[in-house]
């Protein structure tokens, strides 16, 4: 099961960024453990895994807004190139600033490797909704930063 | 030239060792805090190879050889135990500082807490009377058969050491042939003599 581990970690940072991420992941699996030894043998694992990300990010999301704010953006961090920890501050800010759905469908499809109709049973709404969301989302990714490169 | 979204997504896909490594063992931590860490693994390295090493919560479950293939011991783990299986060394410590210290000949026994859950029936009697073949000597074969109280299974003690979940612990290594050879090892016959000379020098 932790096989799966980078690829929910890559959709918790995407959906979250880097501060709630690892608190998320943290949860996605201690949840997945909990209901692991009753999953029927032939259960996608990538889908069921994000699907209880997706719980655990809008969990997350719903605590942050109760929270008082103290950090208004995203913490600025020197950027080291070729260290893999290195954070590409556009990027998060990018996708920090997409709609819900669209960041959702991007994180999914893009860096979960989910087809678009699992994605809709994940977020919600019909498989063709959600391959326009993850297609706004990336054009407005790419305008806002990838055009840039 | 577009940047395709894989390539955007480059840096955000790269998963850094230090950070799984943290992540992996603070769930390990939190699953073992509510009871859902069914089997800790961890290896270890050896004079005989890269050990692996498994614990449920009664004790140590299984011990393996690199032979053994620790991907296909691992599977086998998930489907006879629990798939609940972290690798978590922390729940290893004694046994890994134990093993060092019988490999550095400053221990004769081990002191641990073992679950024999894999082993069932006759088999687990012969692991019962194996732990009593002390440090240094050995048995033959239907010297063992006759302690398990079946005589004349002398093959059957033959699988029982040849499927003994915890070599080593359970010495199954200190069955020998009558004639003196040392005979079949899960281990393979070369760590079953470094083993035997271990103990006699």
């Amino acid at each position: 099961m932790t096989a799966y581990g980078p690829m929910v970690l890559r959709v918790c940072r995407a959906v979250l960024g880097p501060t709630d991420a690892e608190d998320a992941w943290s949860e996605t699996f201690l949840s997945a453990l909990k209901s692991y030894p009753g999953l029927p043998a032939d259960t996608n694992m990538e889908a069921w895994l994000v699907t209880i990300a997706h719980r655990k990010a809008i969990d997350v999301t719903r605590a942050r807004a109760r929270r008082p704010v103290t950090v208004p953006e995203v913490p600025e961090r020197p950027s080291r190139a070729g260290r893999p920890e290195d954070w590409d501050g556009d990027l998060w800010s990018a996708l920090g600033a997409l709609p819900d759905k669209q960041r959702a469908a991007v994180a999914y499809h893009y860096l979960a490797g989910l087809p678009y109709h699992e994605v809709a049973e994940i977020t919600g709404g019909s498989t063709d909704a959600a391959r326009r969301a993850a297609a706004d989302g990336i054009r407005t990714l790419r305008a806002g930063y990838g055009g840039r490169r | 030239m577009r940047t395709g979204p894989e390539e955007m997504f480059g840096t955000l896909a790269k998963a850094d060792d230090v950070t799984a490594a943290r992540l992996r063992d603070r769930l390990a931590v939190a699953a073992d805090r509510e009871g859902l860490l069914d089997v800790a693994y961890r290896t270890l390295d050896t004079p005989v190879g890269t050990l692996l090493v498994a614990a449920t919560e009664q004790g140590l479950v299984r011990v393996a050889y690199a032979r053994e293939d620790h991907d296909a011991v691992l599977a086998k783990l998930a489907g006879a135990v629990s798939p609940r299986i972290l690798l978590a060394p922390r729940r290893l410590d004694a046994v890994a500082a134990q093993l060092e210290e019988y490999f550095a000949r400053r221990r004769r026994s081990f002191d641990l807490p073992l679950d024999f859950r894999l082993s069932h029936g006759f088999r687990r009697a012969v692991l019962a009377h194996l732990r009593e073949i002390g440090y240094g000597h050995t048995e033959s074969y239907a010297q063992v058969a006759v302690a398990a109280g079946s005589p004349r299974a002398v093959r059957a003690v033959g699988t029982a050491c040849a499927t003994n979940p915890l070599p080593l612990v359970v010495p199954c290594h200190r069955v020998v042939r009558s004639d003196g050879s040392s005979g079949g090892y899960v281990g393979g016959e070369a760590v079953k003599r470094i083993l035997l000379a271990l103990e006699t020098a």
